[in-house]
């Protein structure tokens, strides 16, 4: 902990809301604009890795009420969510449908079911990598073998 | 209304487990409202039934599959009804006195109910999907309900034995269907009976078909997880494994004998099967001190014995199987509760350790002896009726037929004398037993009425069906009838001095005898001790599973040599030469297309070559992942020149993520590449290296130049925004029109997380719990092997 850059960590943290917000809006945009799920939680995961880097899994932690493997889980469960409830309503699996909603001050809105579904694969690539940080344990520079250090000197 | 009831056990079901806590025992009587309603609307639908009628009930499943919950109450699916509901209920109310105290009581009455939902599903299902469906299900419950003590390792491993073996059988089972369903060109099992598919592909299904049955229903070489399956509660064993679940496989051939008999190898297998299985099965039931062991053996040769009687698939045997069918669900459920109830009194179930009961004992004892002469066919009972039934069948046929007959009476002395074993132990225990026997216990407590009353009821009906067989002539004729319009099952207790009449004589004459051998044996030289050690047909099955197990562990240090380039050199090797033989094989090759496509392309290429080449050549592994990076985003510009600024977008996201990552590995790895690779590994990469950039240029070439039909992204495009409701074709194609690629591909992306979250942990102490040493925090990873 003690190898932290302040410059890094400071950057890091006035990237990283920025990011959470563009990857949030590439999730809504995607269907119509580029985008998606899978971008918008790739951007996410990227952000997230940041903090990791500047600060290690203790950084990361706090972020999120939940652990990374509800996050896969809900993700998943969002995913056939969909799947299935195109086919409660009588339609082929993943047949998404479209509700025309005209919320005040916002105009006309359209919603699909497909954005849950892409928020299930947003949630899941989020998911993966945090699974993997947590995996990797604590922050960079510590604990694990650094292999040969004479070498870098 | 079928339906409903069906759905009905499902809803008591979950309920009861979900309440299993606050229930305890009195769950059974919750549960056992549900085959009690079954019951209530099977009566009032009696009469149309009997006369021949048939009640249907279809729901759509999924209609484009051509899948349905067709079910169909016809004469034959009402014995079947008698047997799991009515049976059934008399079985809840007794777990309900079985279960005094138990903590399982809930869970064991809502797997039991769930449980009866899929036997009457199965036993009404007119199609082979659904009829597959409830037949697993089954498996799965009687699994859990087998390893009801998950705690005793013992009661895990016969539960898996069983679902094993039925579950092997049943996938088998599952083969046949598709196979005679296609030939057939339907899945509907009445209009399949009706006009029956033959050949030799139907013939094999056929086989596969019977491998199912044979499995569930214990026959030779299968039965050995039946005797292991007596670990289980004694309700369960009661229900599933003498009334219901083991019945399965003889409905299923009772089903299909009458179509298919003539089929092949059909009569041979089955009545060879069943015969063998009714003798062994016989013979085995002599020797177990357990009595829950005697009446599995026993159930193991009766069940033997009705597959022989549907098997051969004639009018008369398939109506004395009808009758067998009904009589031995009756005396032999009525068995089990017994030793239930004198279990619970004395606190042992052990030939050797059974008490002399006392006169509290006597009407206990009465159920037990009505009950086991019935098993034996003693007149005037249930069990003799049926018998005189399926000899009479046999008399009359052909010299084969007398051939089966002959083995049939051989295996009914056989049920004689362990029926009087059984009888016996129950009331002369003392001449039973083994000379050097243990010390019998106390005669313990009498049960109370309630505790019996299942039992006696059962007895009761044995008894009345014995007398009376009239009204229960109505059913057997009608399920006789259903299964073969040319069958009737005219029930009567006096036939006059007819041959049968001999033969039954003349099996109860040789039971007696070959109890007598056997006691003089028993009773003779061999000790204690010895008489316990049956052979259970257990030894093959785990001959069988540790066979397979040696055989994975070589197979998979064989191929999981633990190196990471030689997974990596498997991959592309196989990679290349597969397609390569293709290409090879075929004259493809469309010529050079425009390479150079606009001015734009060509600093790109060069930026991609270059640090593709400097990738290669970098000595240090940070500065390979920087330059893999830049070949990673050198691709993103080249999507952004071609105009895909989508594409672009999430290769730019991708090669962040992975430089990243990258970042994360490369700390615990080597700074640099190694610096000398020897020849002998460096020429075979390089070599493979360079294949797999020829072949993926060439088949990139060939791939684009042989297009024959039109591109289907023209009518994504248009069907983009009015179907998939959105303007960006790329993601309307990942949710929408390829959704369910995504849906698999991100599953896929699930089960990776777990697994690199498995294989970076492994070996680790769980985490997080820091240790503090001398002010310094350690990892716990850093003293793990």
């Amino acid at each position: 902990m003690n190898h932290r850059s302040v410059i890094f960590d400071t950057t890091v943290r006035v990237v990283f809301d920025a990011a959470i917000v563009l990857s949030l809006y590439l999730l809504f945009a995607g269907h119509n604009q580029p985008g998606g799920g899978f971008v918008g939680g790739l951007v996410a995961a990227a952000a997230l890795a940041l903090r990791y880097l500047a600060g290690g899994i203790d950084e990361v932690r706090p972020l999120l009420p939940v652990r990374p493997w509800t996050l896969l889980s809900a993700g998943l469960a969002l995913a056939s969510g969909t799947a299935l409830w195109s086919v409660v309503t009588g339609h082929a699996p993943l047949d998404h449908e479209a509700y025309g909603l005209h919320p005040a001050l916002l105009g006309d809105v359209k919603v699909t079911t497909a954005a849950v579904f892409d928020g299930g694969v947003y949630l899941i690539v989020v998911g993966l990598l945090l699974m993997v940080l947590e995996a990797l344990g604590e922050g960079v520079g510590e604990g694990v073998g650094t292999g040969d250090e004479e070498e870098r000197s | 209304m079928l339906t409903a009831l069906v759905a009905l056990h499902a809803v008591v079901g979950g309920g009861v487990l979900a309440a299993s806590r606050p229930l305890g025992r009195r769950a059974f009587l919750v549960a056992g409202l549900a085959p009690l309603a079954v019951v209530a609307w099977g009566a009032t639908q009696a009469g149309r039934v009997l006369d021949g009628e048939v009640v249907t009930a279809t729901t759509a499943w999924a209609p484009r599959l051509g899948l349905s919950f067709d079910l169909r109450l016809d004469g034959f699916a009402l014995l079947m009804l008698v047997l799991v509901a009515g049976v059934g209920t008399l079985v809840f109310v007794y777990g309900w006195s079985y279960f005094e105290a138990s903590a399982r009581a809930g869970r064991a009455a809502g797997l039991l109910v769930l449980f009866a939902g899929s036997m009457l599903g199965l036993v009404l299902a007119d199609n082979l999907l659904l009829l597959y469906l409830c037949w697993e299900l089954t498996s799965v419950t009687s699994y859990l309900l087998i390893g009801l003590d998950d705690r005793d390792p013992g009661a895990r491993a016969a539960a898996l034995h069983a679902l094993l073996v039925t579950g092997m059988g049943g996938l088998a089972m599952l083969g046949g269907f598709v196979v005679i369903g296609s030939e057939a060109g339907t899945y509907r099992l009445s209009d399949l009976l009706a006009e029956p598919p033959s050949g030799t592909v139907t013939s094999v299904a056929l086989v596969f078909v019977l491998l199912g049955a044979f499995t569930k229903s214990a026959q030779y070489p299968f039965h050995g997880w039946l005797p292991g399956a007596m670990v289980a509660p004694t309700p369960i064993s009661a229900y599933l494994h003498s009334a219901a679940m083991v019945k399965a496989g003889i409905y299923l051939v009772a089903r299909f004998a009458p179509a298919f008999a003539e089929a092949g190898p059909w009569r041979p297998l089955v009545v060879s099967v069943g015969l063998t299985t009714m003798v062994v099965g016989g013979w085995r039931a002599l020797r177990p001190v357990d009595l829950k062991q005697v009446l599995a053996f026993g159930t193991i040769s009766q069940l033997g014995f009705l597959m022989v009687l549907f098997g051969l698939g004639r009018p008369e045997t398939t109506a004395a199987g009808c009758a067998l069918l009904l009589a031995h669900a009756l005396f032999k459920a009525a068995l089990f509760m017994v030793v239930g109830v004198v279990d619970h009194g004395v606190h042992s179930r052990d030939i050797r350790l059974l008490p002399r009961l006392g006169p509290t004992w006597r009407p206990t004892q009465a159920v037990a002896l009505v009950a086991a002469a019935s098993m034996a066919a003693v007149p005037p009972l249930a069990g003799f009726v049926a018998k005189e039934q399926a000899y009479g069948a046999l008399v009359h046929g052909t010299a084969g037929e007398r051939a089966v007959l002959a083995v049939i009476v051989a295996g009914s002395a056989l049920t004689v004398a362990y029926s009087l074993r059984f009888a016996l132990a129950l009331v002369r225990p003392d001449l039973v037993r083994p000379v050097r026997a243990g010390e019998p216990g106390s005669d313990g407590h009498a049960p109370s009425p309630a505790f019996l009353a299942p039992a006696a009821a059962l007895a009761l009906v044995t008894v009345a069906f014995g007398l009376f067989p009239r009204p229960w002539s109505h059913l057997t004729d009608a399920a006789a009838n259903a299964l073969d319009h040319h069958a009737h099952a005219h029930l009567v207790l006096w036939h006059g001095f007819t041959t049968p009449l001999a033969l039954s004589a003349l099996t109860l004459g040789l039971g007696v005898v070959v109890f007598a051998l056997r006691r003089a044996r028993v009773a003779g030289a061999v000790p204690a001790d010895t008489v316990a050690a049956v052979r259970t047909g257990r030894e093959g099955y785990d001959r069988v599973v540790r066979t397979v197990l040696h055989g994975a562990a070589r197979i998979t240090a064989l191929v999981q040599s633990g190196s990471l380039p030689v997974y990596v050199a498997v991959i592309l090797a196989t990679a290349v030469l597969a397609p390569t033989a293709a290409l090879l094989a075929g004259s493809w090759w469309p010529g050079w297309p425009e390479l150079v496509g606009s001015p734009g392309h060509v600093p790109v290429a060069v930026l991609l070559v270059v640090g593709g080449l400097a990738a290669t050549t970098a000595r240090r592994r940070f500065a390979a992942a920087l330059l893999l990076g830049v070949v990673g985003y050198g691709m993103a510009l080249l999507f952004v020149v071609q105009g895909a600024p989508d594409l672009a977008l999430t290769q730019v996201a991708i090669e962040t993520l992975s430089v990243v990552v990258f970042l994360l590995v490369l700390r615990i790895l080597p700074d640099r590449f190694e610096r000398t690779t020897p020849a002998v590994r460096a020429v075979p990469r390089a070599v493979l290296s360079v294949a797999v950039g020829l072949f993926l240029t060439t088949m990139a070439l060939v791939a684009a130049g042989n297009r024959t039909s039109p591109s289907v992204s023209a009518e994504m495009v248009d069907r983009a925004l009015p179907e998939g409701h959105g303007h960006n074709v790329v993601n309307v194609i990942l949710v929408d029109i390829r959704g369910m690629d995504t849906m698999g591909e991100i599953t896929v992306l699930v089960a990776a997380a777990i697994g690199i979250a498995a294989l970076v942990r492994a070996g680790r102490p769980p985490r997080p719990v820091p240790r503090w040493t001398g002010g310094r925090p350690t990892e716990p990873g850093d003293d793990a092997p």
